[in-house]
């Protein structure tokens, strides 16, 4: 490996990284789509700091292309707040006017500035290396190394000061205000950071490809933890395997890096998606043809409770009292008889003591709704796991 | 006996976009009582509990708690919002939401220890709650996670409650636990103010009513002041109910 390889994989590891911290929030506050506003929006604010400093990683350029990203918001809040329009029409509306400000300033100036709209978009980490911090002659590093690295620290210094008080603003306002932690302040201190941080990852990755990097790793992560700060880790090592994966994807097919990130990004959620151990689509489907079958059998064992006529409990008339096919009788029969439920006499069906006392308990909580008496059996059955 | 004044309200006007939803409310809570606030939907209950807590800014008035602002008396006053305004899908546990009623004497950046852990474990206790501190609150059923947000406000351990409608969506059992804290609560000598639905209850619950509809139509004593007359003026229809002694 090149060192200018493995600068760009550095480079791109800190972006998912610094993006995956404010993404996790962003997504627990159903505010994805704001990260894509804030990512096209602050094109303007990016377009006017090249003007003045003719520098791409300059800090005036970030700050004000952050304020755009704030602005973005501000205006987006308002619109809703007219009661006239949606927040997603609101957002909509606002971030493209921004945006098509941008590309018109870019257009218009195009012979003076080396800032294209291919650029802006999909980023250019691969001459990322070519862009050296000089200090007193000294070469230590490429500039977006040191820039997305600043960030980041002060992303990590947030997050770990102000960690109880996203949790609780994110989780319930009411309180949190009541308390005397400004959701405010705190909604726009995160608005700043996101901001920021999509600036810093802008050139590496570009405008579209910034919005994958901060809710793809966050989505997949909720589908696998019920723990915040299991959350936020597993957030951020999704981001820093598909930079890495994605670096080399591109590697090997010869195509653009950010490309390649996001399509791993979409990859792995999909995966996650799939295969996620409750939440996952196979999980769901699993639990969901189990709790058929429990009801099911709950339905038969009601019935052998309830009657106690030996023609009714005959086993080849249970298929037409219960009036099921063939196929299903024989799955519960066999689950019955599985979990000592019931006995079969002479092709008589009858309740064991234990599937008695099970049949009782099922519906006592049916009828009563009664959390206590379920915990027991939560443990044997699907059905009852809610 | 009810002399100091909990919470005091002079001319409260709310609005929604230039529409008043509380207008001109004078109240005055004595310490000590377990108030219900009932009026029909719309009428304003929530809206006068949050701006008793500043989420909402009013348009006039003031609200004094014990003869200082909201801001000075905080750490006096304890809120319960309505369960459905949280996502429950949020990963956290029981006992991590009871621990966020720790968050407002902890200020901003210290982190609950073991002080506050110990705090939050014993309000689980008190509520019946101890055996679930570890699941995750969608796994809780409708009244279990409405005991975790009466702990989260016992254990800010406050002279004050406010509680926006804690019997919604429990079940009975649940109910008769969160009835007996509130009247536990007041035995302490705490005033507990609840926004409340269910009429029918109103005279074996609370001691204190509050009839509210956009403005205050009456505010007293169960026993002398909850009447058809009332009802009917709060509800704008012939309101007949039969009060049990």
């Amino acid at each position: 490996m090149s060192s200018a390889q493995i600068e760009i994989q550095i480079i791109a590891s800190l972006v998912a990284i610094a993006c995956a911290i404010p993404g996790t929030f962003l997504v627990l506050r159903k505010m994805a789509m704001i990260s894509d506003a804030i990512s096209h929006s602050i094109l303007p604010g990016i377009v006017i700091g090249f003007f003045i400093t003719q520098d791409l990683n300059s800090p005036l350029l970030i700050l004000l292309a952050a304020i755009t990203g704030v602005i973005t918001v501000v205006l987006v809040e308002y619109i809703q707040k007219t009661g006239l329009v949606k927040e997603d029409t609101a957002i909509g509306l606002v971030f493209p006017v921004l945006f098509s400000i941008g590309v018109i300033m870019i257009a218009k100036n195009a012979n003076d500035i080396h800032l294209d709209i291919d650029a802006v978009l999909l980023g250019e980490l691969a001459f990322a290396p070519f862009d050296r911090l000089l200090i007193s002659g000294i070469d230590v590093g490429p500039k977006s190394l040191w820039i997305i690295g600043s960030i980041l620290i002060i992303t990590i210094a947030l997050l770990f000061a102000f960690f109880k008080e996203l949790k609780l603003s994110t989780f319930d306002k009411g309180l949190a205000a009541s308390l005397g932690f400004s959701p405010v302040v705190i909604h726009y201190g995160l608005m700043t950071v996101s901001s920021i941080t999509t600036v810093g990852a802008f050139d590496a990755v570009g405008a579209i490809l910034v919005v994958a990097l901060m809710i793809a790793p966050a989505a997949a992560a909720y589908l696998l933890t019920t723990n915040l700060k299991k959350m936020l880790i597993l957030s951020i090592v999704f981001g820093v395997f598909s930079a890495i994966s994605g670096y080399w994807f591109a590697h090997w097919l010869d195509a653009s890096i950010a490309g390649s990130i996001t399509t791993m990004l979409g990859l792995l959620f999909l995966m996650v998606y799939l295969f996620a151990p409750s939440k996952g689509i196979i999980a769901v489907i699993y639990r969901e043809k189990q709790q058929r079958i429990e009801v099911s059998l709950l339905t038969f064992l009601l019935h052998l409770k309830n009657h106690d006529d030996q023609r009714e409990r005959h086993v080849n008339h249970l298929n037409e009292h219960i009036n099921w096919q063939k196929v299903r009788s024989k799955t519960v029969l066999e689950l019955a008889m599985k979990n000592n439920m019931i006995l079969i006499n002479n092709n008589i069906v009858s309740l064991t003591p234990k599937g008695d006392k099970f049949t009782t308990q099922a519906i006592d909580y049916i009828i009563t709704n009664e959390d206590a008496q379920i915990e027991g059996m939560k443990e044997d059955f699907f059905l009852f796991r809610g | 006996m009810k002399n100091n004044i909990a919470v005091q309200i002079d001319d409260l006007t709310v609005a929604y976009n230039y529409k008043p939803v509380l207008w001109d409310i004078d109240l005055e809570i004595p310490e000590g009582v377990l108030m219900a606030i009932v009026g029909p939907n719309g009428a304003g209950k929530s809206t006068l509990i949050k701006s008793i807590l500043g989420i909402l800014k009013p348009i006039a008035g003031s609200v004094t708690i014990y003869g200082k602002s909201y801001k000075e008396q905080r750490s006096l006053v304890a809120y319960v919002p309505q369960k459905g305004s949280v996502d429950w899908d949020f990963p956290t546990t029981a006992l991590d939401v009871v621990m966020m009623g720790t968050y407002g004497s902890l200020g901003w950046i210290k982190r609950p220890r073991q002080k506050e852990k110990k705090a939050a474990l014993e309000a689980l206790e008190k509520v019946g709650m101890l055996p679930f501190k570890n699941r995750q609150i969608s796994q809780l059923s409708g009244g279990q996670q409405q005991r975790i947000f009466l702990a989260r406000a016992l254990v800010q351990d406050a002279s004050i409650y406010f509680m926006d409608e804690p019997f919604q969506g429990v079940d009975a059992t649940t109910e008769i636990a969160i009835i007996n804290i509130l009247k536990e609560l007041r035995k302490a000598g705490k005033t507990v103010i609840v926004v409340h639905h269910d009429l029918q209850t109103v005279p074996e619950y609370f001691d204190w009513v509050t009839f509210l509809n956009v403005k205050k139509i009456a505010t007293g004593p169960v026993k002398d002041i909850f009447n058809d007359d009332n009802l009917t003026k709060t509800y704008g229809i012939n309101y007949k109910v039969s009060i049990q002694e």
